[in-house]
């Protein structure tokens, strides 16, 4: 009642009888299939199968859904895509989260579930390589007993919303087929995947499988999840990075009614950015919640700077300038072509601009928490919103010494990641304290951790601040036939085994246009020291570069007086493959043409010389995904207005163009939202903002009342969906700008630079 | 199962929450969530949010900034919209609390603007759509048919940017609630 297929060198699909009459299928690494675990055993043990798919003799079917989902819509994407390949019906798809899939190896751990990593818009890609042969192999067993039950061959046989059906009209459901399927002898290849032209899933719109769950508050985040009677933790943290503690009135905490414990958090040395605690810090443990906030306002904590305070951004942007200007200085080239010495030479015109843009938060919803229950003689569970369970593990493996099978690991919903659920410093310290909480009567018990707002926006790992300098030699017949870019950033890399020449990576793509475009090309990258956790933020490296770039051709057009469309059609030239050596490529210029357009279009950019109203368009190439922002800005007495702002996406195929949809809605927003207002500012050593009111995430106001999104119909390989809305959007808005007040903002935020210049 | 903490509710059998409460005999807070009764014999200082959350264990209400910005533990008392993070329980006795737990019928009916939610796919990570749905249902309880400027009025935070969704979902709630009435 089992079997094996090979799905590739290291990875095959196994499938098993569970109880009841079911039949599962799961995907495996190829170390486990060398030394597989006896099938037979599995009986229900659905985790222990990869990526699960579980028909149930009552006919409902278990998707299991390993990447972590939170909020960008894969809990429904990848169950659809699994659906879809084994025909199932919808209506009775039940989609469960799968934790950590981690079991003992040949001295190392075995991760059953492979890549379990959302971020960069990976799933889909990912998804799109492996999980539909689980799907297309459940279909292909379950015709195989639907042949045998009905005697006809299974090749006239076709699997249509949950059920088997023959040429002559007789179908079967998949559930009364389970139990037989599980008992087909396994194919000698992998069964042949379904045919796109029949899909009824794939590229129709879904609702998110989690709504009903959310809008009843019975979803539980990690942040609601609580294993039992939980010790609630609040943390004093330091607020200068590198600094120490001064002075803390432990006595006073405890005292506070509800308070159990103050404990010493000192973050370990020598471990990677983002693997540890990030500063020295105090815990306090309470009853509850509001106990806890009390005993750490009692702490009345203050702390030490330390040696070379973290300077303000201006001293960063500073020391850029100084960079820019500084022949012996030696950035890291990070693409060259041509000579552009010799293309200034020869130029009719050239020019210059320099873009500042500043640190920024993650801000997530869910701010960062962690439920913790330790045995220090048996076995942890980790209950946390993270983009990495396995780096989760890895953290929690290190500071328990566990075995695989002694630590569970916990993935549901988070409330929004954007790059700041990749670092693993929270788990670090929820592990700290557990792993320190000796008072005896609390021992026992689990613990929860909440970071305030003003912990998270204190203590994040920003997207760097960066400045770009960006110059230009245009010929006579407006052509650009020169292009040097200069970025100076603290990269995000430092402190994460990166050697030195590729530091820039976190910060910009080599061969991001208008690379490949521009005969004589070359881009530099310049370190900048800083002492503030930095890490990945929604779409960077792509986002302030493209802010830069997209705002520089704009300017390019306008000193040439072109249409700036037209520019960048003309500059995208002939439709042609790039070669681009990041992720997604080569770059198909006629597809980013051809968002162009139709961004364009939709804003009706005819309109582009005489309206009143400012149109600006702006695109970019990310990830595999091509998009167009065009927008409209109206000025009004006190500022400026945005109408209407439209993004089209070519993503290859949508999944689910409902949820691709709101991705693209929701990443626009967010970049409006970023643009217009918000920065991390540092101030005598430590970060200023405490909450949403000096952090002013925009509600409504002044985002647009809507985006309007144009989903371009393709049946090329699938891209991501989570953050490509973001890098053209705020050049967009600023080249709007610029069309309707002739102020050109080359500082975020937008609004402040704006009120300064006008 | 979860041993009760020091702090734990006190529920009083067997009356009808729907009679007026009376006032307290012994120490403590009564107030009525969701229809049901409780005595709260913690501290009077703690938030709203943390009875609910700690105590009660109703965590649909959600914790986001702890200063009333961000709308995410928005739940309805007394017939209003609040922030139960700036909410003490030393002003919830004889209140009665409506979380999103608390919305759907008895019969497990959805409120029509969970409906409204699902149907509009309103929810991205979902985290601040329970405080979206009290501050809706509430705006919808005085105000039949809001104007796009009346719902910018809520003002909650959706870090996902889902606000044009919650606008459209706002409004078919407001038709399906005229309907059913119709």
């Amino acid at each position: 009642m089992s079997g094996e297929v090979r799905l590739s060198r290291r990875r095959f699909l196994r499938y098993a009888a569970g109880t009841a009459g079911a039949l599962v299928i799961g995907i495996g690494s190829a170390e486990a299939l060398d030394r597989p675990t006896p099938v037979a055993l599995l009986g229900d043990a659905w985790s222990q199968l990869g990526p699960y798919l579980r028909v149930a003799a009552d006919g409902r079917i278990f998707i299991g859904v390993r990447d972590p989902d939170n909020g960008e819509g894969t809990s429904t994407s990848l169950a659809r895509i699994i659906a879809e390949e084994m025909s199932a019906d919808w209506g009775r798809v039940i989609v469960e989260p799968l934790g950590l899939g981690v079991e003992q190896g040949n001295g190392e751990p075995r991760f059953t579930y492979g890549r379990q990593r959302s971020g960069d818009a990976t799933s889909i890609p990912a998804a799109w390589a492996d999980l539909r042969q689980a799907g297309a192999l459940a279909r292909w067993l379950l015709l195989q007993a639907a042949a045998r039950r009905l005697g006809v061959p299974a090749d006239q046989l076709r699997g249509e919303n949950g059920m088997a059906v023959a040429a002559d009209g007789r179908k079967i459901s998949y559930a009364d087929l389970a139990a037989a399927a599980a008992g087909i002898d396994a194919p000698a290849t992998l069964p042949p995947l379904k045919q796109p032209e029949r899909y009824t899933l794939i590229g129709q719109p879904a609702g998110d499988v989690d709504a009903t769950a959310v809008v009843t508050g019975s979803l539980r985040y990690a942040l609601d999840d609580s294993l039992g009677n939980p010790v609630i933790v609040v943390i004093a943290r330091c607020p200068y990075p590198g600094g120490t503690l001064d002075t803390a009135d432990r006595d006073a905490a405890k005292k506070v009614k509800g308070v159990y414990d103050v404990v010493t958090i000192t973050p370990e040395q020598g471990q990677p950015a983002g693997m540890a605690a990030q500063a020295p810090a105090l815990a306090v443990l309470a009853e509850d919640t509001w106990a806890a906030l009390a005993g750490r306002a009692a702490l009345n904590a203050t702390w030490k700077a330390g040696d070379s305070p973290e300077p303000s951004s201006s001293v960063l942007e500073q020391k850029a300038l100084e960079l820019f200007g500084d022949d012996t200085a030696t950035p890291t080239i990070v693409r060259e072509n041509g000579d552009i010495a010799v293309a200034r030479k020869k130029a009719a015109r050239a020019l210059e601009a320099t873009y500042f843009q500043p640190w920024v938060a993650h801000a997530t919803a869910e701010t960062p928490n962690c439920v913790v229950r330790l045995d220090p003689d048996t076995s942890v569970t980790v209950i946390a919103a993270t983009q990495s369970p396995r780096q989760v593990y890895t953290v929690v493996q290190r500071m328990t010494g566990f075995r695989p099978d002694q630590i569970d690991i916990q993935v549901p919903r988070g409330g929004g990641g954007f790059g700041r659920r990749l670092e693993q410093d929270y788990i670090a310290e929820a592990m700290a304290v557990a792993l320190a909480k000796k008072d005896e009567a609390i021992r026992s018990r689990p613990l929860k951790v909440l970071w305030t707002r003003d912990d998270d926006l204190a203590r994040d790992y920003y997207r760097p601040m960066a400045v770009h300098r960006l110059n230009a030699s245009l010929d006579k017949s407006k052509k650009i036939v020169g292009w040097h870019q200069r970025m100076a950033s603290p990269s995000a890399l430092v402190g994460r085994s990166t050697p030195d020449n590729r530091l820039w990576q976190s910060e910009l793509v080599a061969d991001a246009l208008p690379a490949g475009l521009v005969p004589n090309f070359r881009s530099d990258w310049y370190p900048l020291d800083s002492k503030l956790a930095r890490g990945e933020w929604r779409g960077s490296p792509h986002v302030t570069p493209t802010f830069a770039s997209e705002s520089f051709i704009d300017e390019l057009a306008h000193s040439v007086k072109a249409n700036p469309l037209d520019f960048r059609l003309a500059l995208l030239g002939e439709p042609r493959q790039l070669p681009y050596s990041g992720r997604g490529g080569p770059i198909d210029t006629a597809r980013l043409a051809n968002v162009l357009k139709l961004a364009a279009d939709k804003i009706d950019w005819s309109r582009w010389l005489r309206s009143e109203n400012g149109l600006g368009i702006a695109c970019s190439y990310v990830f595999g995904a091509y998009v167009a922002h065009a927008i409209e800005v109206a000025p009004t007495a006190d500022g400026i207005d945005i109408h209407r702002v439209v993004c089209v996406a070519d993503v290859g195929r949508a999944i689910n163009p409902l949820g691709l949809e709101a991705q693209l809605q929701g990443a626009t927003m967010d970049a409006l939202s970023t643009a217009l207002n918000l920065a991390i500012t540092v101030k005598d050593g430590k970060v200023q903002q405490t909450g949403f009111r000096d952090y002013p995430i925009a509600t409504t106001q002044p985002l647009p009342y809507e985006i309007e999104t144009v989903i371009v119909p393709s049946t090329a390989e699938p891209t991501g969906a989570s953050v490509i809305g973001v890098p053209s959007a705020a050049p967009a808005l600023a080249n709007a700008v610029f069309r309707a007040t002739a102020v050109r903002v080359r500082r975020l935020p937008l609004l402040r630079e704006f009120a300064r210049l006008r | 199962m979860a041993q009760q903490g020091p702090t734990s509710p006190v529920p009083v059998p067997n009356k009808d929450a729907s009679q007026p409460v009376s006032k307290p005999v012994r120490e403590g807070i009564d107030l009525i969530v969701n229809d049901k009764r409780y005595r709260h014999t913690g501290e009077a200082g703690m938030p709203l949010l943390w009875y609910l959350r700690d105590v009660l264990r109703l965590t649909g209400a959600k914790y986001g900034c702890d200063q009333g910005d961000c709308g995410f533990c928005t739940v309805i008392v007394d017939g209003k919209a609040l922030a139960a993070c700036q909410t003490k329980m030393e002003k919830m006795s004889g209140k009665r609390v409506t979380t999103v737990e608390g919305l759907a019928g008895a019969d497990g009916k959805l409120h029509p603007v969970q409906q409204a939610w699902i149907d509009e796919d309103a929810i991205m990570c979902g985290f601040c759509q329970p405080g979206q749905i009290m501050a809706a249902v509430d705006l919808l309880s005085h105000q039949k048919n809001p104007s796009d400027a009346d719902i910018d009025k809520i003002g909650n935070l959706c870090r996902c940017g889902s606000y044009g969704r919650i606008r459209k979902a706002i409004k078919r709630a407001a038709g399906a609630m005229k309907d059913s009435k119709a």
